[in-house]
């Protein structure tokens, strides 16, 4: 999943570095995603994912970093396929 | 509340009718700094409203803060905006000093001398982007140089310090930016511009360059981009917001007045300005009952557990964005609806039922931080929001 997600950096996140360089804890807003970029980021994780943030989850902390996007993604998948079993 | 906060806006009132209204003519005449009302702030100790109490302020939360530009506002615009823009930047140094011991010696200073602080957050080629910089903060030993290109430093020449934005380092990028204090002897500004405008003559915001030298302690240690999401952006939206409705409530009460002049005229009929006077008082009721409701929703926010992550997310920001921008709306539509309640009596400029100035007051509104920036904003932030 975090290659994925280095794929959508790479692609939306406009960053000052290699996305795909990048270790799962750097910081992303340090090299340079913007509030804007980052909703680019999340629309282009949700369509990959099918996934839908809510808004709960529309915070700069859940973002701020590879591990952290791929920690909200899978809890919000866990949770789908929890849906489907039950 | 707290018990400081009758004390703060009665003290405002007063500064507001004593001194502020007394002047405020002059001031928008002349656009020079109303340093009357901006000395009498700081005789009754309100710079230092927003510092806690520990540090020798007034402790005051969002809600007295917003209570008392509002009141300001109601007697001259450019004073009640230059004590809300300072109210800002001690709320970011208040809530992001972390453990600077340098910071909580400045709070103190702050109640202590009533400093005024101004923001410099604007700079050319970015405009009015508050999260873009071009300036980096360079550092030498353990101090800081920094050289910035303002396009608006609002009483950056009466002001004791400044609060600026900066990249962390010339080699960070835009948006990767910091909180610098320039004490008085730490900068020089050079003038670039004038500033003749058309209202909120008095705020005096031509640009500057800014050069400053400083111990690297004055560097606020969080990321300007947490400050800015949950200080920053909701004190400048709610604060600029209570000046506004300032001077609508204003507006509002010198036709509200003519009417009941009228009235008084010719008992048994109802004047038909009456009429237009009971639709712009909706309004007005709309704009206070939104700014007061986004304060004490934001104070809430601030003091309560888990605020901090509620303050940086989109349903917030959201909220903050459309109550600067239906604010900033609302008093250009209720001064106007007031200047046609009273007519020529509100168009002369020598009428105790005046309004030019605080129609050109209110047209400044739309421009701090345009609104089609913010609509663009926050038309963005709602591809992903689901308001679920």
């Amino acid at each position: 999943m975090k290659d994925e997600i280095r794929i959508i950096l790479h692609e939306h996140a406009r960053l000052t570095q290699d996305a795909r360089l990048l270790t799962d804890d750097a910081d992303l807003y340090q090299v340079g995603m913007t509030s804007h970029a980052s909703v680019n980021v999340m629309l282009a994780l949700e369509g990959r994912f099918d996934i839908e943030f809510p808004d709960r989850m529309l915070r700069r902390g859940v973002f701020a970093s590879i591990s952290a996007i791929s920690a909200a993604i899978g809890e919000l998948v866990a949770a789908s396929v929890h849906a489907v079993g039950a | 509340m707290s018990p400081s906060a009758p004390e703060l806006l009665e003290k405002a009132k007063h500064v507001g009718i004593e001194t502020a209204a007394r002047h405020a003519n002059e001031v928008d005449v002349a656009a020079r700094f109303p340093h009357e009302a901006v000395d009498a702030l700081k005789k009754h100790r309100l710079l230092g409203a927003g510092v806690p109490p520990e540090f020798g302020g007034l402790g005051a939360g969002m809600e007295q803060l917003a209570a008392a530009c509002e009141t300001l506002g109601q007697y001259c615009a450019s004073t009640a905006m230059i004590y809300a823009m300072h109210l800002i930047q001690v709320a970011c140094i208040v809530r992001h000093r972390a453990a600077s011991p340098f910071f909580a010696r400045y709070l103190v200073e702050v109640a202590e001398k009533q400093t005024l602080i101004a923001s410099v957050t604007s700079e050319a080629t970015v405009g009015g982007e508050l999260r873009t910089s071009v300036a980096g903060v360079e550092h030498k030993g353990d101090r800081l140089n920094i050289n910035k290109n303002a396009t608006t430093i609002s009483y950056g020449v009466q002001a004791d310090a400044l609060l600026l934005t900066a990249r962390r380092s010339p080699e960070a990028p835009a948006n990767d930016q910091v909180l610098v204090l320039l004490q008085r002897t730490d900068y020089s500004l050079e003038a670039a511009g004038t500033w003749d405008t058309l209202g909120m003559r008095g705020t005096c915001s031509p640009g500057f360059r800014v050069v400053g030298d400083a111990p690297d302690e004055q560097i606020l240690d969080a990321s300007f981009a947490d400050i800015a999401s949950q200080t920053m952006v909701p004190f400048s939206h709610i604060l600029w917001s209570s000046c506004w409705l300032g001077i609508a409530t204003a507006a509002l009460g010198r036709a509200h007045e003519f009417v009941r002049q009228q009235a008084r005229a010719k008992p048994g009929t109802v004047p038909p300005a009456a009429l237009r006077l009971a639709e712009a008082t909706n309004l007005l009721q709309l704009m206070r009952t939104n700014v007061h409701d986004v304060a004490h929703e934001c104070e809430a926010l601030m003091q309560g557990q888990g605020g901090v992550d509620a303050l940086s997310s989109i349903p917030f920001a959201l909220k903050m964005n459309n109550l600067k921008i239906s604010s900033s709306q609302l008093v250009v539509q209720i001064v106007h609806q007031a200047l046609l309640i009273c007519g020529i009596a509100a168009y002369k400029n020598d009428s105790r039922f005046a309004l030019g100035r605080h129609l050109r007051d209110a047209l400044s509104a739309a421009l701090m931080v345009g609104n089609d920036r913010i609509y663009a904003t926050n038309a963005s932030m709602l591809l992903v929001l689901k308001d679920d």
